[in-house]
């Protein structure tokens, strides 16, 4: 372990640190613009310079690694000048229109050039000028501003995988581009907005809306995929104007996915804000009060068997408003609950068997890797990304059981059957991991899949006394939490001959289209969608960014969001929602507040009282020996830009399935709307 | 005086063939397979006791670089040596002459240095624009192989050596050792990062040694007459050997020529360039190695002797051995304000100072040829020179700022007396 003085502090940092993260350690602040925490280092910028006794010049302290011994100042004159004189070539041919930038405000340039910059300039000539590119729906270019750190183009190559962006031409001429005009294709582009130091790569949706310090800021968590990514929900007014990662480790690192970032003017539209109830002359949806609305659900429930009467939860239910449901079920005595409403029949007994047991963060570990029936690209943009970073740092062996996609790592196709997972074997691995997706349990044998999954889990070696391979890679930020709460039936529910419905979100056609024709369905959710078209009584609710909220992700990560804005019209919290319908079936639930409501969920299930954690589970058993179907795996997302409600609903996902999906999707979008 | 007894290019201006068999009479490929069998130690002994220091231009000693090659047998990777032929700077032509007329003395200094440094692969990375070099070169890499000189068991020396060229696509940022090992590796020309050194991490990652075309073409008579024959030549134990020397400009008769280091300056014109045009009188200023080193005045060149050490002391440099004599017609800030026009076009966009500096010197430069400045601006241009100078990654944003700088520090009353003039002029019109 190197010591090294940085200004007469001493300090012992890791063999590999760079003299830059040592003096962030003692609180030395070195200004940097093309150095990234994540990324590779470039030092092409030549701002971080410090001196290093006994060097003949600066040297760049992102690129040097702590040597023992090393006497490093950051703060002498010479360092001043050197790092003025950097910035002064930064700014002669930078635009500066911060006045109209949307980067203004948050913008690294601008913060330092309050350190390092002149009050004049002394550049008397033409200053250069860059011609904008299109790069796609997302991302908006002033390219003018660019200073060619490169850290766009190193996210892309380093990161995301896709190397769409280069640097063009030499010297003064050079500019970043995609060379022929292109977008960028990457699920995770929008995290070159983050990551660009200056104005020149910015949200396009959020162009010109806001300034950043007229934003309230809520931090919060994703539910678009089950990730749960976590993020910052900007608001200005009742509306949610932006949407930024935060920083997690184990879950997200710094980045999130393009839909978690843009999807948010689905928030906007298409909302229920009002209860509607299906007028019996005119056989269409009319506005209602609240009253009248829960009147005429608690009056077709009071009316029905209770073995007559369902409920489902949908992508999106969190995790207080399905207990809520479930006992509000057991208490009108119906058995017929069920969260996986794609048909999947994963066996939730043991919790090890559904949950992403090692943890997003547990893939760098991995020392081989095995994907059956999943495209992680398309159901988790950043496992996606974790893979791959695991991949560049050890060449992790990858192999995929399943349709062949197309993934930023090499790995090996072993087959798209069942039957091809026996032909798995690893060699040498000490920590083998397996990667399952949950859309094969979608299929008739989902329950014997299960089993060989599991036996190939233990006949390989995922399972160790410190060391859980085995892992399910869920899509809904639903799906964990509902399954956790027991919200399942044993058999399969017979929708078909169910006279009362109960929708919670869930829009899933199968479900929706198999309703009896005389169904009474009542639907509660927030966007008018397949749902709420079928319903005959709709209860709007908040979405993900209206409420205080439980949610699982696929890891088995308890997680909360936050109330960033008051629910649109007359929507209320979900679970609130529930409560009052218990109130008018005279069923009332015996909780008042979320406090009661939570003290009731933890009372249950103790692992929701620890939030933010990543649960070590026990190993058991499930899943139930039979045949395996021969037909091969098939995946269900084929458009990543159109998951879930809001992602319908939203024009930003609406111009990037225009750009990046050929004509055939699109016609089959439009059906389903 | 070199006397010809001690000439290492016998064959500089191409008036025999370059072809193997007269290679041979010319004492190429003798004992060469002996000398590798003396081995590694021995070559890089001899090597350090010729005191012989790289002749691309920032002349450090070839035994210690080569000494620093990691033990092959410990990093379990492939070493290379990689020759650097990518000879651009301005004002240099020496190493053009030894691809065309002396390329079996390339590859045979190729075979002893990549044993030395436990490579058995070099490559040769030669310039785009050197096409008809190129092809004598590849001429004489067949020769070799058809004669067991290179392969398996290259010269009868038990070293397998294999050696391809590579050629450029016209990008002077590749002659920096880094830039041309991106290149070479098929990525855009942009220097590294160093440390790591190309020594611990260079051409894929593996082991490599960098050196100029005439230092390994110098290396095999070295190691033929001894190290100790090699430095009893030159000014002094730093300043050692032989030295090809480019006498390009205000010259009656510009050449390449093979001089001992440290030949006074006026010497090597006026014995071997038939002295500057109009007369020593008639003399402006000298630029003494290649256009990035800052220009020497009259008076300097009267008494200068040519080696690293000598001109690092009057604040100029060795750099390649390309000597640009300007005569009193020549218009010295516009000279000089080319050279910033070239860097600037050379430049490769990677750092900042560089990237926007040096377009930004030219800009200025470019008035100062007319005068249309003020007398601060020049304090302000030495001041831009001193904020991209030593602040980048390789040494290109320095070889832009000296020029300048030499200018500056030598031409400052003619660039005062232009702008009092162009004043002048614009008040009376």
């Amino acid at each position: 372990m190197p010591k090294l003085k940085i200004n007469g502090m001493l300090i012992e940092v890791e063999k590999g640190t760079s003299v830059l993260q040592a003096a962030e350690m003692l609180g030395v602040e070195i200004p940097r613009f093309c150095y990234h925490d994540k990324l590779s280092v470039p030092a092409n910028c030549r701002m971080c310079l410090v001196e290093l006794k006994n060097a003949p010049k600066p040297v760049a302290s992102c690129a040097i690694e702590a040597g023992e011994g090393m006497d490093i100042t950051t703060n002498s004159e010479m360092i001043q000048k050197a790092r003025k004189g950097v910035m002064e070539m930064m700014l002669i041919n930078h635009p500066l229109d911060c006045p109209i930038c949307d980067q203004g405000g948050e913008c690294d340039l601008q913060d330092q050039s309050y350190g390092y910059g002149f009050d004049r300039s002394r550049y008397q000539e033409t200053k250069r000028a860059v011609k904008d590119k299109d790069i796609g729906p997302l991302i908006k270019t002033v390219m003018t501003r660019c200073i060619q750190c490169t850290r766009c183009i190193r996210f892309g190559e380093e990161i995301a995988g896709t190397a769409d962006l280069g640097l063009l031409n030499r010297g003064e001429d050079v500019e970043i581009g995609t060379f022929v005009e292109k977008a960028v294709s990457s699920e995770l582009s929008g995290n070159m907005i983050d990551i660009c130091p200056v104005g020149a790569l910015t949200s396009k949706p959020y162009a010109f809306t806001a300034r950043p310090w007229e934003l309230k800021k809520t931090e919060t968590i994703d539910v678009h995929d089950a990730v749960g990514s976590n993020i910052r929900v900007d608001t200005k007014g009742g509306e949610v104007m932006r949407i930024l990662p935060r920083l997690h480790e184990g879950v997200n690192e710094e980045w999130i996915s393009d839909k978690t970032r843009f999807a948010y003017d689905g928030l906007k539209k298409n909302r229920l804000d009002v209860p509607y109830v299906r007028s019996k002359t005119t056989g269409k949806l009319e506005k209602a009060k609240w009253s009248e609305a829960l009147t005429s659900v608690a009056e077709a429930m009071r009316a029905t068997s209770p073995d007559k009467i369902a409920a489902f939860s949908g992508d999106l239910a969190d995790v207080d408003s399905v207990v809520a449901l479930k006992d509000l079920m057991i208490s009108l005595g119906s058995p017929h609950i069920e969260c996986r409403t794609d048909g999947m029949r994963i066996d939730p007994s043991t919790r090890a068997g559904y949950i992403f047991n090692s943890g997003i963060a547990g893939i760098e570990e991995a020392d081989s890797l095995l994907l059956i029936g999943t495209n992680p690209k398309m159901e988790a943009a950043l496992v996606n990304a974790r893979i791959r970073k695991t991949w560049l740092n050890k060449r992790l062996p990858i192999s995929l059981i399943g349709e062949p996609v197309d993934l930023p790592y090499p790995y090996e196709h072993l087959g798209t059957t069942a039957q091809d997972i026996e032909k798995y074997t690893v060699k040498d691995s000490q920590k083998p991991m397996i990667i399952v997706g949950d859309q094969i349990f979608s299929r008739t044998d989902a329950l014997a899949l299960h089993a060989v999954c599991r036996d190939l889990a233990e006949k390989i070696g995922c399972i160790q006394d410190d060391w859980n391979g085995f892992n399910v890679l869920h899509r809904h930020a639903g799906r964990v939490g509902a399954l956790d709460v027991g919200f399942v039936s044993a058999a399969p529910i017979k929708t078909e001959e169910m006279d009362v419905v109960y929708l919670l979100n869930s829009d899933e056609e199968n479900i929706i289209n198999n309703c009896n024709k005389n169904a009474f369905v009542i639907y509660q959710g927030h966007h008018g969608d397949l749902g709420a078209h079928r319903a005959d009584v709709i209860l709007p609710a908040a979405t993900y960014t209206e409420k205080n909220a439980l949610y699982v992700n696929t890891e088995g990560r308890v997680q909360m969001t936050r109330q960033a804005v008051f629910p649109v019209g007359e929507a209320k919290e979900d679970w609130k929602i529930i409560r009052a319908l218990s109130e008018e079936l005279g069923k009332t639930l015996p909780y008042n507040s979320l406090l009661a409501l939570r003290a009731r969920i933890t009372e249950e299930w103790a692992h929701f009282a620890e939030i933010d954690v990543c649960p070590q589970e026990e190993w058991g058993q499930f899943g139930v020996t039979g045949v395996l179907l021969k037909s091969g795996f098939k995946n269900t997302i084929d458009h990543y830009y159109m998951t879930n409600v809001i992602c319908r609903a939203s024009k930003t996902m609406r111009a990037c399935v225009d750009k990046f999906y050929p004509k055939k999707t699109k016609t089959k979008i439009k059906k389903a709307a | 005086m070199l006397q010809d007894k001690d000439r290492i290019y016998t064959n500089l201006y191409g008036f025999e063939r370059f072809s193997l068999p007269e290679a041979k009479t010319r004492g190429d490929w003798e004992r060469t397979g002996a000398l590798v069998k003396k081995g590694k130690d021995w070559i890089i002994s001899e090597m350090k006791a010729s005191g012989l220091r790289g002749r691309g231009g920032a002349g450090f000693p070839t035994g210690l670089k080569w000494s620093f090659m990691p033990d092959p047998e410990k990093t379990q990777k492939p070493h290379y040596l990689v020759i650097n032929a990518d000879e651009s700077e301005p004002g240099t032509c020496k190493d053009r002459d030894i691809l065309r007329h002396e390329p079996h003395k390339l590859l045979e200094g190729a075979l002893i240095a990549g044993f030395a440094m436990g490579a058995h692969a070099a490559y040769i990375y030669i310039r785009g624009e050197f096409y008809n070099e190129g092809s004598a070169v590849v001429k004489a890499i067949k020769e070799a192989y058809e004669a067991g000189l290179l392969g398996k068991n290259a010269a009868k020396s038990g070293w397998d050596f294999d050696v391809y060229l590579h050629r450029g696509a016209g990008a002077y940022i590749c002659g920096e050792e880094t830039a041309l090992l991106e290149s070479l590796e098929g990525k855009k020309g942009q220097p590294r990062n160093k440390p790591p050194f190309p020594a611990m991490a260079g051409l894929y990652s593996c082991p490599t040694t960098v050196n100029n075309v005439e230092t390994i073409a110098s290396v095999p008579t070295i190691l033929r007459r001894g190290g100790a024959w090699f430095a009893s030549l030159g000014s002094d134990e730093k300043n050692t050997g032989t030295k090809l020397f480019c006498i390009s400009g205000h010259v009656e008769n510009p050449c390449n020529v093979e001089e001992e280091m440290g030949i006074p300056l006026r010497d090597l014109i006026e014995k071997h360039a038939g002295g500057v045009r109009g007369g020593w009188d008639n003399l402006l200023a000298i630029i003494p190695g290649g256009s990035s080193t800052p220009l020497l005045p009259k008076d300097t060149c009267a008494t200068i002797r040519m080696d690293f050490d000598s001109l690092r002391e009057v604040g100029s440099g060795l750099g390649t051995g390309g000597v640009i004599v300007m005569d009193k017609s020549t218009d010295i800030v516009y000279a000089i304000a080319r050279l910033s026009y070239f860097y600037m076009h050379e430049s490769c966009g990677q750092c900042t100072p560089c990237r926007e500096g040096t377009g930004w010197l030219w800009r200025i430069m470019q008035r100062m040829v007319t005068g249309n400045a003020t007398i601060d601006e020049i304090d302000m241009l030495y001041d831009l020179t001193k904020e991209i100078e030593g602040q980048t990654i390789c040494a290109h944003g320095d070889a832009s700022a000296w020029p300048i700088q030499g200018l500056i520090r030598h031409f400052r009353p003619e660039m005062e007396a232009r702008i009092l003039v162009y004043r002048k002029q614009a008040k009376a019109a």
